[in-house]
């Protein structure tokens, strides 16, 4: 795995950016990293290219060609005339609802594996590994199989149907794996830095506010990728736990994309697959600034 | 606090304990009892709707005489390995990649997880028409000139789940790729500073000190991807529909099938049984590896 | 936690309609563009009573929309009213006491009398009640014919399955995908269906699929459906499409020469704009003589309701969906047929006509979905996609694990 990376090379993979642009080593690095790019970017593209296109040239031309006459008629469809039964305002009839509904899934279920994974690494208790087990074999889990043991669960509650209902089945499922994630990164924190708290006085959530929190940006943020990206594209949770005046824009876009029977219209499939993905993507691009490096180790120093 | 420094053994590590009330709700409630919940269901003959109507071991007898299940789980074999092993080397290495201090930086990292943000249903159908002799690469490369050019993944039973994996690859290495760059940006810049000092060589570096330091992001990537290798379903559905045939039919998805679209939530169940019990196989002896008497990772 | 009990809050405003209005949600999954505007004239229909008919479509039929729906009622929170396919799929809905039984409506419309065929109203039936209202027929004998593409080949366009079945070699000749045919497995279920239909006549039909009889099923003249369905699967070779609409373009663009499909394909030629007699041809029941169709299609069930209010307007909203009018709208828009026999069609095109002849000859027959079980349709489905994909499994090899599934059928 390493042959990507130029073996030998006396350039620092550390150091400050190298002056001379054009050196033996970038070329190599920025080559392999468009050539990755555009693999990864080729369906994107003839995504791109169909939802332009008008359903005659789709239904006659070649996936990869550019479209003849550009049109941004699918994309207006999929935003705001796609008709699901009677309601012809495409994805944005949903869009609101999908907000409504991630953020707080986002935000509650990442507080609690976060406070999960703090107290499994850190502050252990009788049967505390013995539960994380069990969260690890849930992952395992195929949700659907958990889907009507969830509905007699809410129902006995009183929460089936309702947003919090469905907040706790984002948390529930996305438990396992968001634990994990903090639990193995409180774990690799130096030891040092804890018991230093400690020795200072803090407890429980004094140290997890003010020491382990501040230094996990970077596992939140892949915490937060793993969550807005499964919850803003949540279509079967959404719908089986709610009421339609909650339904999440998923549900547009399965209808759209979806149906068995009827006329198939691939530009404006693509188009509103497209637009769904922008609030990840959105996601994906602003949290990238707290990919940062040093937290840890600048905690550790200081 | 200090009561959560008094030793007395109930009260000790209250905070902790209050803590991780949901967790042990869930665990217990959820994953326990919803457990439980299938394995009783799976000696039933609940065909829509859940009956507690004894079969014994009839539903199993059927899913070991269906070829179908057969198949699936020499395609889980497959896939699983394929996908754990390319997953893991991938996503590694384009996060290794990354962290060269590179210009955009945001622009590739979004490029490469873009795919993870998009709704299988559609991008299977992207995925099927790149794959599509007629019309995907095969006739594109045909028509430069290479007439006996053949390359139709999806139509063809042997090499099916080989283009399944490709897309797959392609949708979930992203994901893989931001754990790995955490992890990365987790290490101590220090050490890189004493392996250079010592002059060992970039990719000795890489392999025998980030990645030993990098244990237990490996661990969490491999839950992780194994946990998407046991529930694959969206992908086959959207790509493959299990075809040719049933020669790209996966566990998961006869689980499904046989809950919602034959309505025999009895097979269903005992197919889902059998898959967590395999699991269990794995995960009771790493869990007791893992965590037997070490008090720290 | 305030901005959202706000949100909420002002969500539950939007919601609200006219105060004497009975809102009532309707699931379904009809959800393509056609469809919509087929549901669309349900729900004007309903409107005009005064009621309000709260839209819940949830695309993708059987398996997604299903646990949605049986969640929803199981769950003690209960839509209005919901789609199912004709057939048994809600069967234990039914059984457990969870729907309405619909005999008074039933009875002051006359339904006994005006739904055309009768075995549609059989099928709503449990033990002597009636429990759903049958909405649309859709018939799936059908075989879609390329003109152009026979034109290409120089041969004149077949009039029957044997004829089609002599031209293979001739449109393979000419480059032409002779059998265009999506690889997933209800497809060629339908396809294999079909020919049983066809070439085996109704009592074959019957036998296999009511009687369940499994000697009949491994039989001489299943073995000939069988022989049928080895020439079909090599026309089929070289099919490489997934979806039914795909293989449908290929007989559009005159890739491939023809498909069997249900007449929900219709659709797609009318996108394309071609005519059908000129670009394509239709032929029922695969051309065969004394064509039958089976009467497949979709039926409204309603869920036991706790509020009075909304238990009356679930009758009214029965009572709209059989009314001559919407009947007649409805189906214009959806593609498929009526199930009453009263009603003036004379806009249909000439396809849906020859299928109307054919329903009010009284040539129907009941439909898989009504005959066996979701289950034994799936080892059906599993067996003959991969007979279809596999050369290596001889007819005989097939029909003796068909007859094994007719067995163990119910």
């Amino acid at each position: 795995m390493a042959s990507a990376i130029p073996p030998g090379d006396p350039a620092v993979p550390q150091g400050p950016r190298p002056r001379r642009a054009f050196s033996a080593r970038n070329i190599t690095l920025y080559g392999a990293l468009v050539l990755i790019a555009a693999y990864y970017a080729l369906p994107l593209y003839v995504m791109i290219v169909t939802s332009l296109k008008t359903m005659p040239e789709i239904r006659l031309g070649n996936i990869f060609s550019p479209p003849v006459q550009i049109t941004f008629q699918p994309w207006i469809k999929a935003w705001a005339e796609a008709c699901t039964g009677l309601n012809c305002d495409g994805l944005s009839r949903g869009f609101w609802n999908s907000v409504r509904i991630t953020v707080p899934s986002v935000a509650i279920s990442i507080a609690i594996a976060s406070i999960n994974g703090y107290a499994l690494s850190l502050w252990r208790f009788r049967g505390s590994e013995m539960f994380f087990g069990i969260l690890v074999f849930g992952a395992f889990i195929p949700y659907q199989v958990l889907i009507y043991p969830i509905v007699i669960l809410l129902r006995d509650i009183g929460l089936y149907g309702t947003l919090w209902g469905l907040i706790i089945v984002h948390s529930i499922f996305g438990m396992p794996i968001l634990t994990l994630l903090f639990r193995n990164y409180f774990g690799s924190i130096p030891e040092e830095l804890f018991k230093a708290a400690r020795v200072d006085g803090a407890g429980f959530w004094g140290i997890f506010f003010r020491v382990m929190l501040p230094m996990s940006l970077p596992i939140v943020v892949v915490a937060m990728i793993l969550q807005v990206t499964g919850i803003w594209n949540d279509f079967l949770f959404g719908v089986i736990y709610t009421k339609p005046d909650l339904y999440p824009m998923t549900v547009q876009l399965n209808n759209i994309v979806n149906s068995v029977q009827g006329v198939k219209e691939y530009n404006v499939n693509m188009a509103a697959t497209l637009l769904t993905g922008l609030v990840p993507l959105i996601v994906y691009f602003v949290s990238g600034k707290l990919f940062v490096r040093g937290i840890a180790a600048g905690a550790v120093k200081g | 606090m200090p009561e959560t420094q008094r030793p007395s053994q109930l009260l000790r590590n209250l905070n902790a304990k209050v803590a991780s009330v949901p967790m042990i709700l869930t665990a217990m409630f959820v994953f326990v009892g919803g457990t439980l919940w299938t394995v009783l269901y799976s000696f039933t003959d609940s065909k829509l709707l859940p009956r507690l109507h004894f079969v014994g071991l009839s539903q199993y007898d059927r899913l070991w005489s269906t070829a179908r299940w057969i198949v699936s789980i020499e395609n889980l074999a497959i896939y699983g390995v394929l996908s754990l092993v390319f997953s893991l080397v991938i996503g590694f290495v384009l996060a290794a990649l990354l962290d060269q201090k590179i210009r955009f930086e945001n622009v590739f990292r979004t490029i490469f997880l873009y795919p993870f943000a998009l709704s299988f249903i559609v991008t299977g159908l992207v995925w099927q028409w790149i794959l599509n002799p007629d019309f995907g690469v095969q006739h594109i490369i045909r028509g430069l000139g290479f007439s006996k050019f053949v390359f139709d993944p999806l139509y063809n039973q042997e090499i099916v789940i080989y283009g399944v994996l490709i897309a797959g690859l392609w949708q979930g290495t992203g994901l893989i790729m931001c754990l790995m760059l955490a992890g990365l940006r987790g290490i101590d810049e220090e050490i890189w500073k004493a392996a250079r000092v010592d002059g060992i060589p970039m990719w000795k570096t890489y392999i025998f000190i980030i990645i030993p330091m990098m244990r237990p992001v490996f661990i969490t990537t491999l839950v992780i991807i194994a946990s998407g290798i046991v529930k694959l379903y969206d992908l086959i559905v959207a790509q493959t529909g299990g075809g040719p045939g049933i020669s790209s039919e996966v566990p998961a998805k006869y689980v499904y099938d046989f809950m919602f679209r034959a309505q025999n939530l009895g097979q269903g169940f005992a197919a889902s049984t059998m898959m967590l019990l395999a699991v269990a196989i794995v995960i009771i002896p790493w869990a007791y590896l893992e965590f037997g008497g070490k008090k720290r990772g | 936690m305030k901005l959202m009990t706000a949100l909420l809050a002002a969500s539950a405003f939007c919601g609200a309609t006219i105060a004497n209005a009975t809102d009532l949600e309707v699931t379904h999954w009809w959800t393509s563009g056609g469809e919509s505007a087929a549901v669309k004239e349900f729900a004007k229909a309903f409107d005009a009573t005064g009621n309000h008919w709260v839209d819940g479509a949830i695309a993708g039929s059987g398996d997604t929309a299903r646990p949605i729906m049986v969640s929803r009622i199981t769950g003690g929170d209960p839509m209005g009213a919901t789609q199912f396919n004709h057939g048994r799929q809600a069967e234990e809905l039914v059984q457990a006491g969870l729907m309405r039984n619909l005999d008074d409506v039933a009875k002051a419309e006359h339904w006994a009398d005006v739904i055309n065929p009768k075995s549609l109203l059989e099928g709503c039936t449990y033990q002597g009640h009636i429990y759903c209202v049958p909405v649309n027929i859709h018939a799936w004998q059908w075989l879609w014919l390329s003109n152009a593409a026979f034109a290409k080949a120089n041969l004149p366009v077949p009039a029957n399955w044997e004829e089609f079945v002599a031209d293979g070699p001739a449109l393979r000749k000419a480059g032409i995908q002779p059998l265009a045919l999506g690889q997933q497995s209800w497809q060629v279920t339908g396809l294999f269906n079909n020919l049983i239909l066809a070439l085996g006549g109704k009592d074959l039909y019957l036998k296999i699929f009511q009687d369940k009889d499994a000697k009949v099923a491994a039989g001489p003249d299943m073995a000939k459906i069988f022989k049928a369905a080895d020439d079909a699967r090599q026309l089929a070779q070289g099919s490489n499409v997934q979806d039914w609409n795909q293989a449908t373009n290929m007989v559009i663009t005159a890739k491939a020469a023809a498909q069997s499909m249900g007449d929900w394909a219709q659709g797609e030629f009318q996108v394309a704009k071609q005519v059908a007699g000129k670009d394509y041809t239709c032929l029922p029941g695969l051309g065969e003589p004394n064509p039958y169709i089976t009467t497949g299609g979709d039926s409204i069930y309603f869920p036991k309701l706790s509020d009075p209010a909304k238990s009356a307007a679930q009758e009214v909203l029965a009572k709209v969906m059989l009314s001559p009018a919407t009947q007649v709208a409805f189906n214009l828009k959806k593609g498929s047929m009526p199930v009453r026999g009263d009603v003036d069609l004379s806009t249909a095109n000439d396809c849906m006509k020859k299928g109307l002849a054919i329903l009010k000859a009284g040539n129907v027959i009941k439909s898989t979905d009504e005959l066996i079980s979701p289950d034994t349709t799936t080892q059906i489905n599993d067996l003959m996609s991969q007979f279809f994909n596999d050369m290596s499994i001889t007819p005989d090899d097939a029909q003796k694990k068909f007859a094994a599934i007719i067995g163990t059928a119910n």
